[in-house]
């Protein structure tokens, strides 16, 4: 096993690309569909340092195109990170009181195994051969990663959306390790809806020529239309009605009047096209396919007879759920399942539902109340688990 | 073990609710329906070591209570309740909530099956002012406690003490304690006698549990 923390430069500047672990070696990883990894990378980002005892360490699990890069330049893009307004000094996430840790999921594209990288079994790319991995696949292989850093017990798991998911998952997978878990804007389960997003998505990549099958990177080839237009669904699905009517109404995009053309007319369409084309310089349109298909899977209560309080029994865990008004990909319904199923078991549970107009995207976002709520949380969590303030 | 408040102590809370916090024993595990901003759920956490928790319908006062650490999910007497397993708290508490419950009736039963015991406070509406103003004037009564005018209080299912002790018998529940409150939330001299105090009490408490 190796860890290095790699300083390279990009564009000139200096950028911290983390670190980096081989693991698998003395104990293989095993996935949900049966496939065993023996040696298999996990590429993650700390912020903050760890106290003597261990016991102020907090997870941050990313979301669906997130990456372990939270407060820190994107070694890509070399865009600040991306929940750089909340974890820092002083902060909800505070680095002078925790140590923040996020790692890339297995499947992503940012470091971590998955289908971008080289089979270490043939020297060629994985592609579409990367077993498909599932959310708790993911979450197996961070807690080797904790494993490896000797780090017995999270004082939090905290993630958004894709990460919520996983955070559910920590709390029932692995109940003893975590203290304190915070699910925002997510569900236990991912909706008919949701799935239907993602499959149009991937029919987006897999229609694209240069997606060749899923051999572009042999072929050198990349499906920039396919994984674009994948991006551009999803990222109306983030937003809402009401804010994309505040940010862009019928505007139009330089120009004065309608052009009779199929050209980006409207500001929203100029905008969606931008996301679409960022998009597909930092993110691998097979890694997409992998994850939002690992999301699809996800359905927490299917292995306990479609009774998700059974999936919490007795947990000691303390839950603060979180949701948004007016996030439709995660509405604050499927948040309100968890609550009940974690009522069902008397289990510690705050939830708070936070009114914004920003939709899914609300906790990537500055709305002030999410702030306050997580700070709150935590503090008081702190107190029972006896962190220091 | 089981310390008494006192008032200098938190100066800010409602002195039914240091009443109330008083009756619950040390490091118990605590419901409070209808917490509000969370002032009974910070006394019990802070001063007795209590693994309180909160359900409250307005979503500024959930908001509220998790910014200050304390456990608290928006939900509904009526309908959250049920979601409980039995005997899952030593304590429930519903403290001048019963009258805005659609169904009180049922709220009491979910409170003490899901708690050991349950702990009840309701302004008494036989109190001898509300029976005053409602005799000399002819029109709904107002007091300190029932402010608000008819038309817009969520307070749709009033009782008196007596009305609740008999609800008491109706579901066979033992009442361990029965306290009669004066305009200021304290205890008053009759607490004893029933009769005195569903005319002289602004509001009772009541300790319950099933038989």
């Amino acid at each position: 096993m190796t860890s290095q923390p790699v300083v390279t430069s990009a564009g000139g500047q200096p950028v911290d690309q983390g670190f980096s672990v081989e693991l698998g070696h003395d104990r293989p990883l095993r996935l949900d569909c049966g496939v065993e990894l023996h040696r298999f990378t996990m590429a993650y980002q700390t912020y903050g340092a760890l106290n003597a005892d261990k016991s102020n360490a907090i997870l941050i699990c990313h979301a669906l195109t997130g990456d372990q890069y939270v407060a820190s330049a994107h070694p890509v893009t070399g865009k600040p990170g991306w929940w750089e307004r909340i974890v820092g000094p002083g902060k909800p996430l505070d680095t002078g009181r925790y140590f923040l840790i996020c790692v890339n999921v297995i499947g992503g594209c940012m470091g971590s195994s998955g289908p971008k990288e080289i089979n270490p079994d043939t020297g060629k790319p994985w592609g579409l051969t990367f077993p498909v991995i599932t959310i708790a696949d993911m979450v197996r292989a961070q807690a080797r990663v904790l494993d490896y850093l000797g780090i017995e017990q999270l004082f939090a798991v905290i993630g958004g959306s894709m990460g919520g998911m996983q955070v559910l998952q920590w709390a029932h997978a692995y109940p003893e390790r975590v203290f304190a878990a915070v699910p925002i804007a997510a569900a236990a389960r991912h909706s008919a809806q949701n799935i239907a997003f993602h499959e149009v998505g991937r029919q987006a990549i897999m229609a694209d020529p240069n997606w060749a099958g899923g051999n572009y990177l042999e072929k050198g080839t990349v499906p920039r239309a396919g994984l674009a237009v994948a991006r551009m669904a999803a990222h109306i699905t983030y937003l809402s009605e009401p804010a994309l009517r505040r940010k862009f109404g019928r505007k139009l995009q330089d120009r004065n009047r309608v052009t009779y053309g199929f050209d980006a007319d409207f500001q929203v369409e100029s905008y969606l096209r931008h996301q679409g084309i960022t998009f597909v310089e930092r993110f691998d349109a097979n890694s997409y396919l992998y994850i939002t298909r690992a999301m699809d899977y996800f359905d927490l209560a299917a292995e306990h007879d479609d009774t998700l309080s059974l999936a919490f029994e007795k947990t000691p865990v303390r839950f603060c759920v979180i949701s948004f008004t007016s996030d439709w990909l995660f509405p604050t319904w499927e948040s309100r399942d968890v609550v009940r199923a974690l009522n069902a078991e008397a289990a510690n549970v705050s939830f708070v539902e936070i009114e914004s107009d920003k939709g899914h995207d609300a906790f990537l976002l500055d709305e002030p109340e999410f702030d306050r709520t997580l700070t709150g949380f935590l503090n008081g969590a702190a107190r029972r688990r006896g962190l220091p303030a | 073990m089981n310390a008494p408040i006192t008032l200098s102590r938190v100066p800010d809370t409602r002195v039914d609710l240091l009443l109330i916090a008083d009756m619950i024993p040390s490091r118990s595990r605590v419901l409070d329906v209808g917490c509000g901003e969370g002032d009974l759920l910070h006394v019990l956490s802070t001063q007795k070591d209590v693994d309180a928790r909160g359900i409250e319908i307005s979503q500024a006062g959930v908001n509220a209570c998790v910014t200050n650490g304390l456990s608290v999910i928006q939900g509904d007497a009526d309908i959250d309740l049920v979601d409980y397993p039995d005997q899952a708290f030593d304590y429930v508490v519903l403290s001048l909530t019963l009258q805005a419950t659609r169904n009180p009736r049922k709220v009491v039963e979910e409170m003490v099956r899901i708690g050991r015991h349950a702990i009840v406070s309701f302004p008494n509406f036989a109190f001898w002012k509300i029976r005053l103003q409602l005799l000399t004037e002819g029109r709904m009564p107002e007091t300190e406690l029932l402010d608000e005018p008819w038309w817009e209080t969520p307070n749709i299912h009033l009782c008196t003490i007596r009305d609740f002790e008999e609800l008491c018998r109706d579901l066979n529940l033992v009442v361990e304690r029965r306290v009669y409150l004066n305009r200021g939330g304290k205890a008053t001299w009759f607490s004893k006698i029933e009769s005195l105090g569903n005319l002289f009490a602004q509001q009772g408490l009541f300790l319950l549990r099933r038989a």
